[in-house]
């Protein structure tokens, strides 16, 4: 019964068990970059940069059709150049970086959706939109892996500068250097696990594995490696729970995915210990002594 | 003086071509194929015009003002009959024609649509009679009949043309017969979503599966995918043809985990245009055949 439930879907068929390691890895690089994004207040930025997105892997779409090594470069290009972009214009004129961001990726998209109908049908724009997490292929799983790989990699050489811009910037000024080049190397991290998502979620999804976590593990820890560790459970929760859903509903797989997540958050709103609304409302008994 | 014989020739000519014009018969057919059976039995004794053009649906077609138009001109309109075009009697009426209706389909055996699961249930009879060539002919035949009607000065031509059309469809018939013969017969059947080829299973033993349980939404559910991989294995499918799972990467890794081949297109309906592998109905049942065989021979 259990296992008919629970592990037969897995062992029966191949695109099944495809979709759950694919899932493993977006959860493995994505949720750690949702972390500090979360903590550096930059939460939407991740959706804009996912909307930043479609224009690259639009224009490697039109170039080589559903071409995973086009679409992914294309994507990765884009994504840098509107976060590269942004992070001038604020610096260099008034205007301050989300009112930039939001001009370049609204620019960003209109173009991605103009260059999807120059050559495809809108059956084409939704392949983009929404990715097939039930059809991901070899190639398609290494890049899914290797970019979790070079995420963890680079969260790790990097975490003593990240963990400090995110709590005092200031201070990580006055006494490194470092600040800049590890905040483009944190957003390239973005970029690339967002583009990762889209090939298996699709442009509108890919943030929703990266973000819900976070702001899931943001209820239970207040340490950040261990908020770490819990967005990533969350993540491969949400994945596991996800592909089940569709798998016994028949709910589409994307969307099924990114909405247990959503529902892990709404638990963890309620029930979270760390000021979820349950502790707000019901405070806990004073420790006496 | 030469000016007015230039002029006066001119007035000949210019009488010549609209008496030319004028003798042809204005014929209507309800859609493609049909349109191509009239065409070739017509010949140049006739103006088509087609209501559902290629590519076109007859099943939800709509028709408009200038439709009601051509019928209103017309002599003849050709149907198919067995409620292909439940519009087309209310549409002549309404155009006022007093064109005479030929049902292209008189005198063929009706079989029973097939049953769709999920679909809503249609019954009565399957209306895509034109799937096996034997019928065929017979279109080809009541056309003919229908056109020395409305038109009995063109018997000879009508007679001719209908005779060396149906002798191209003979050797048609052969042709796929000898085709199909050519793939082992476990291995003659296929899953589709195609409902409209009950004719050429009766008449050429491919069987056509329906798929269970899919859905035609823009992103399909696991419990989709693991339906078709499930009765690909079981019924030991050997191909797909599935265009209503418009993702190529998802009928990749099907085909991946089945070992079944994905298939092309098959034309049913309605042919393609002049540049497509459909244009004519011969040039139809060849594509179809040949995507056939090449999905299916090991």
């Amino acid at each position: 019964m259990l296992y008919d439930a629970l592990i037969a879907p897995f062992a029966e068929f191949e695109f099944m068990r495809r979709a759950l390691v694919g899932v493993f890895a977006l959860a493995l690089g994505g949720a750690p970059v949702g972390v500090f994004l979360m903590l550096r207040r930059m939460s939407l930025t991740g959706d804009a940069m996912a909307h930043a997105i479609l224009p690259g892997a639009a224009l490697g779409f039109l170039v080589a059709g559903l071409d995973l090594f086009a679409m992914t470069l294309g994507g990765i290009v884009a994504g840098v150049t509107v976060a590269v972009g942004a992070g001038f214009i604020a610096r260099a004129t008034q205007l301050k970086e989300d009112a930039s961001l939001a001009a370049f990726y609204l620019v960003s998209l209109a173009l991605g959706v103009t260059i999807v109908s120059l050559k495809g049908s809108n059956v084409d724009l939704l392949h983009i939109l929404f990715g097939t997490v039930l059809a991901l292929d070899n190639a398609t799983l290494y890049l899914l892996s290797g970019i979790a790989t070079v995420t963890l990699l680079v969260l790790a050489v990097s975490w003593r500068p990240l963990v400090l811009e995110c709590v005092d910037p200031l201070f990580l000024r006055s006494v490194s250097r470092a600040g800049a080049p590890v905040h483009f190397a944190f957003l390239t991290l973005m970029v690339i696990n967002l583009v990762g998502g889209f090939h298996a979620l699709g442009t509108l999804l890919a943030v929703g594995l990266m973000m819900l976590p976070a702001a899931t593990a943001r209820f239970w820890a207040t340490d950040i490696t261990r908020m770490i560790a819990i967005a990533i459970g969350a993540a491969i929760l949400s994945g596991i729970v996800g592909l089940l859903v569709s798998y016994h509903a028949g709910v589409p797989a994307g969307p099924a995915i990114i909405l247990t997540a959503g529902a892990v958050y709404a638990v963890s709103v309620v029930l979270g210990p760390v000021g979820g609304l349950r502790r707000r409302l019901v405070p806990g008994r004073h420790l006496e002594a | 003086m030469r000016l007015r014989t230039i002029l006066a020739a001119l007035a000949v000519l210019a009488g010549a071509i609209a008496a030319s014009a004028q003798e042809k018969v204005l014929v209507v057919a309800t859609f493609s194929i049909l349109g191509d059976f009239v065409k070739n039995v017509g010949g140049d004794r006739v103006a088509l015009e087609v209501l559902v053009g290629p590519n076109g649906d007859a099943h939800v077609y709509s028709p408009s003002p200038s439709d009601a138009k051509k019928l209103a001109a017309a002599k003849v309109v050709f149907t198919n009959g067995l409620r292909l075009e439940g519009w087309i009697d209310r549409l002549v009426k309404a155009a006022g024609s007093r064109a005479a209706v030929v049902t292209a389909t008189k005198g063929i055996a009706p079989i029973e649509a097939a049953e769709r699961s999920g679909h809503k249930a249609e019954h009565g009879p399957d209306p895509h009679a034109w799937q096996s060539v034997a019928n065929a002919k017979i279109y080809v035949t009541n056309v003919r009949d229908g056109l020395i009607a409305v038109d009995p000065a063109g018997r000879a031509t009508y007679e001719k043309n209908a005779r060396d059309y149906l002798a191209q469809l003979d050797a048609l018939e052969a042709e796929v017969k000898a085709e199909v013969a050519r793939i082992e017969p476990e291995r003659r059947r296929i899953i589709t979503s195609h409902d409209a080829f009950g004719y050429f299973r009766a008449a050429y033993g491919v069987q056509f599966i329906a798929p269970q349980g899919v859905s035609t939404d823009a992103e399909a559910s696991a419990k989709d995918v693991a339906a078709i991989i499930r009765q690909i294995r079981r019924q030991r499918i050997p191909a797909v043809f599935l265009e209503n799972i418009s993702d190529p990467r998802l009928l990749q890794r099907i085909a991946d985990e089945t070992g079944a081949r994905i298939g092309g297109t098959l034309y049913s309906d309605a042919l393609s245009d002049e540049k497509g592998p459909a244009a004519s109905y011969i040039d139809m049942m060849r594509h179809n055949v040949k995507e056939l065989k090449a999905a299916l021979t090991s």
